[in-house]
C-alpha cells in the first residue's frame, strides 16, 4: 500500500478546516460563533501554507546538530512559508481581538448577540 | 430555504476549487531557489541557527516592523473603542470569589510562565520560538493573573511605557543598521559571535527582546481593556 504523504494530510486537514470555518461564518446566528468561524478559516489557511512549504523527508529549518551546515539547503524544509504564517497568525490574532471588541460593544448596546436583531442597515 | 441552497453552493464551489488545485499545493522534493539561498547563505550572513528567525528579523525585517505596527494599531483601536462611551462608574468588584485553588496556583505558576516567555524570546535565534511567541506567553501569564483576581487593575501607564520604549528601540536599532551596516535592520551592527550560542547572530537577540516586550505589552493591554469593560458591564 502506498504511504500517505505528510503534506497531503496537512493540506486536506487545512481545506476541511477552512470549509468548516466558512460554513460557520455563513450559517451561524451568534456573533461569537461567527468569530470562531473566522478563526477556523484562518487556521485552515495557515495549515495549508505550512503544508505547501514542506519538502519530503527533510527536517525543520533550525541548524543544530541534526543538520550538516555545509549541506543545509539539502536537509531542511522551506523556512519562508513558516515566517509568512507567523506574520499571518499575528495579524489574525489582531483581527480576532478587534472583532471581539466590536461584539462586546454590540452586546452592550442591544443586550443580544443574535445577528437577526442587528437590522439597522437593512431596508 | 433559498439561503441554505446558496450556502451549500458556495461551500461546494470552494471545495471544488481547493481540491482541484491540490496538485499545485504538492510538496516538492527539493527547495525552491529563494529558500536555497536562505539556507545556504543564512548561517554565514545572519548567523542565526533558526532560519525562520533569520528570515523574519533580517531578510524581511521591514515586514516584521509592519506587523508590530499593525498589532500596535489593533491595541490602540481597541483601547479607544472600548474606552469611549463607557462613562458609568466602575462598580466595586465585590467578592466574585474565585476559588482558593485557582488563586494559589496562579501565584505559583505566573512567575514561571513569565520566565518561560522571556526564555522563548531571548532564545528566538536558536530554538523554535521568538519575539511574538514569547510575547504571547507573557501575556497568557497576565490572563491567568486576571482570572485569579478579577478585581485586579493592571497599570496602563506601565504597559504603554514598556510598549513605547521597546517600539522606539526597535526602530532605532533598524536605523543604526542603516548607519553602521549595509541597510535598515541589518543585524551585523553587533559582532556575529559564535554560531549556535546565545550571543550570536548580531543584533537579532536584542531586536527580539524588544519585539517580545512590545508584543507582550500590547496583548496585555488588549486583554486588560476587554476585561475592564466586561467588568463595568455586568
Amino acid at each position: 500500500m502506498e504511504q500517505i504523504d505528510l503534506s497531503h494530510i496537512a493540506i486536506t486537514a487545512g481545506i476541511l478546516l477552512l470549509l468548516t470555518g466558512l460554513w460557520a461564518i455563513l450559517t451561524q446566528k451568534n456573533i461569537i460563533k461567527m468569530i470562531i468561524g473566522f478563526s477556523l478559516f484562518d487556521t485552515g489557511i495557515h495549515i495549508i501554507m505550512v503544508g505547501v512549504g514542506y519538502v519530503r523527508g527533510k527536517t525543520a529549518p533550525i541548524l543544530d546538530e541534526a543538520v550538516n551546515l555545509q549541506q543545509a539547503a539539502r536537509e531542511v524544509v522551506d523556512p519562508l512559508p513558516q515566517a509568512m504564517v507567523l506574520t499571518a497568525i499575528v495579524i489574525g490574532l489582531g483581527i480576532t481581538a478587534l472583532m471581539l471588541a466590536y461584539a462586546l460593544r454590540l452586546y452592550q448596546k442591544k443586550k443580544t448577540l443574535d445577528v437577526k436583531n442587528f437590522n439597522d442597515l437593512k431596508w | 430555504m433559498l439561503k441554505k441552497v446558496f450556502v451549500v453552493a458556495v461551500l461546494v464551489v470552494f471545495a471544488i476549487l481547493l481540491f482541484r488545485s491540490y496538485g499545485l499545493m504538492d510538496a516538492g522534493t527539493r527547495l525552491n531557489p529563494v529558500a536555497t539561498r536562505y539556507a545556504q547563505d543564512g548561517p554565514e550572513e545572519v548567523g542565526a541557527a533558526n532560519l525562520v528567525t533569520a528570515v523574519i528579523v533580517t531578510y524581511r525585517g521591514l515586514d516584521t516592523l509592519g506587523e508590530v505596527t499593525i498589532l500596535f494599531l489593533t491595541a490602540s483601536i481597541i483601547g479607544f473603542f472600548l474606552a469611549s462611551g463607557s462613562h458609568q462608574e466602575p462598580r466595586s468588584a465585590q467578592g466574585t470569589g474565585t476559588s482558593e485553588i485557582l488563586q494559589t496556583a496562579a501565584r505559583v505558576i505566573t512567575p514561571i510562565i513569565f520566565l518561560i516567555g522571556i526564555y522563548v524570546f531571548i532564545n528566538g535565534h536558536l530554538t523554535p520560538g521568538g519575539g511574538f511567541q514569547g510575547g504571547a506567553i507573557v501575556a497568557s501569564g497576565l490572563v491567568l493573573m486576571l482570572l485569579a483576581n478579577p478585581g485586579r487593575k493592571v497599570s496602563h501607564t506601565l504597559i504603554s511605557a514598556v510598549e513605547s520604549i521597546s517600539g522606539i528601540s526597535f526602530v532605532i536599532l533598524g536605523i543604526l543598521g542603516l548607519i553602521l551596516a549595509s541597510g535598515f535592520l541589518d543585524n551585523s551592527i553587533l559582532g556575529p559571535g559564535r554560531f549556535g550560542t546565545l550571543f550570536s547572530a548580531g543584533a537579532i537577540p536584542v531586536i527580539y527582546i524588544f519585539v517580545g516586550l512590545k508584543v507582550g505589552a500590547e496583548l496585555s493591554g488588549i486583554v486588560s481593556n476587554l476585561q475592564q469593560t466586561t467588568k463595568e458591564d455586568t
